[in-house]
């Protein structure tokens, strides 16, 4: 198979870049893929502790540039999920510790010995974005259902477009259908429509994703939870799995469901 | 959402965040400043003379939303369409 880099990125802070390479690529390699999940955030590094890898560290991303240490020296091995890697960010460094054609070169060391490089992209739509994506066939933007995060969502997808990235695919993380159907906030649709983008994937708002970065366990490894089930969807979807994103809809009305069912349930429970 | 504001159609914030994202991005991934506008619009009107009579401050001209583009839609109102077309460098 043929090395697919990919860039996470998002242009607001904040928004789940972080939370989705760490977990997306869990669940990628625990499909038995060979992958390595990239800090391009430097300075300001994160992959390592959301993936619970951090006490692990040795070498770092910047010192395979500078020629320190060799690449497979720099990886770290996740012993929980066999053939998952993190390649970290220096961070003690400053973003203009690399170039573009540095992080390109290195994106390109890793292509035929891994199936999936995934690459956390710092916020911004500056020299760290760039070079988080120079190396990149495509691109994963995540957006949160709010104005600023859709707004920053559509500079970055032009910018993605100008670097001519031949995909380019929406995530919509922390989705909350009850307030989606009270009219309090922007659905999923409007996300869509708005950005007029392919969408790969529906994360909800789900307060496991915070308890297992608390825990530095991806939420593949351990529990179904649906921000857990959502991953696995979008895993499967990047792998060309035809999984309809019919739960956008769904999503949406669930809400109205549960309620139905609460409703109901409660009613039964006075007799 | 209680029963009055349904009643009396008040914009729910939905409603309020996509329409006003849909505006700030028709200017977003225009990058056209008001100036500019406003260049095109003389410039326009000036070519335009050349074949037709128009009333120029009849003139809407505005930036809007297709898709991923953002179209450049304008609304002439012709008064009358000039006889002869003026040719470059005829006889
Ligand atoms: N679907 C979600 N549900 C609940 N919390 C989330 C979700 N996605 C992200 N978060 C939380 O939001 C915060 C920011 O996420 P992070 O992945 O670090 O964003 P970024 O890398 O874009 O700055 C973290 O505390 C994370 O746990
Ligand atoms: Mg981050």
């Amino acid at each position: 198979m043929e090395t697919r880099v990919i860039v996470v990125t998002s242009g607001k802070g904040g928004v789940g870049k972080t939370t989705v390479t760490a977990n997306l690529s869990a669940r990628l390699a625990m499909e038995g893929f060979k992958v390595v999940a990239m800090d391009a955030d430097i300075g300001l590094r994160n992959l390592d502790v959301v993936m619970g890898l951090e006490n692990r560290i040795v070498y770092n991303m910047v010192d395979v540039i500078e020629g320190t240490c060799k690449l497979p020296q720099a990886l770290v091995r996740d012993k929980r999920v066999e053939n998952l890697f993190l390649l970290p960010a220096a961070q003690t460094r400053t973003k203009d510790a690399v170039t573009s054609d540095e992080m390109k070169g290195l994106c390109d060391s890793l292509r035929g010995e891994y199936d999936f490089v995934l690459v956390d992209s710092p916020a911004g739509i500056e020299s760290g974005f760039r070079n988080a994506s120079a190396g990149a066939d495509e691109a994963l933007v995540v957006a949160t259902p709010e104005v600023s995060s859709v707004r920053d969502a559509d500079r970055i997808i032009g910018l993605l477009e100008s670097f001519g990235k031949r995909s380019i695919n929406l995530i919509v993380n922390r989705v909350r259908p009850d307030m989606v159907r009270k009219g309090k906030m922007l659905g999923v649709s409007d996300v869509r429509e708005i950005l007029a983008v392919d969408m790969i994937g529906i994360i909800p708002e789900d307060e496991t994703v915070v308890v297992s970065t608390n825990r530095g366990e991806p939420l593949a490894l351990s529990n179904t939870s649906p921000a857990s089930r959502a991953f696995e969807k979008i895993a499967g979807r990047i792998l060309g799995r035809d999984i309809p994103l019919q739960d956008l809809d769904d999503l949406e009305e669930k809400g109205l469901f549960a309620n139905f069912i609460k409703l109901f349930g409660r009613r039964e429970g006075r007799g | 959402m209680g029963f009055l504001d349904r009643f009396f159609r008040k914009e729910t914030p939905r409603q309020s965040a996509r329409e006003r994202l849909q505006l700030v991005l028709i200017h977003d991934r225009a990058d056209i400043s008001p100036d500019t506008m406003e260049r095109i619009r003389k410039d326009l009107i000036k070519v335009i003379n050349n074949y037709m009579v128009i009333n120029e401050e009849g003139i809407e001209m505005d930036l809007e939303r297709d898709g991923r583009s953002v179209a450049l839609v304008a609304s002439i109102p012709v008064i009358e369409v000039k006889r002869k077309h003026p040719r470059k460098r005829d006889k």
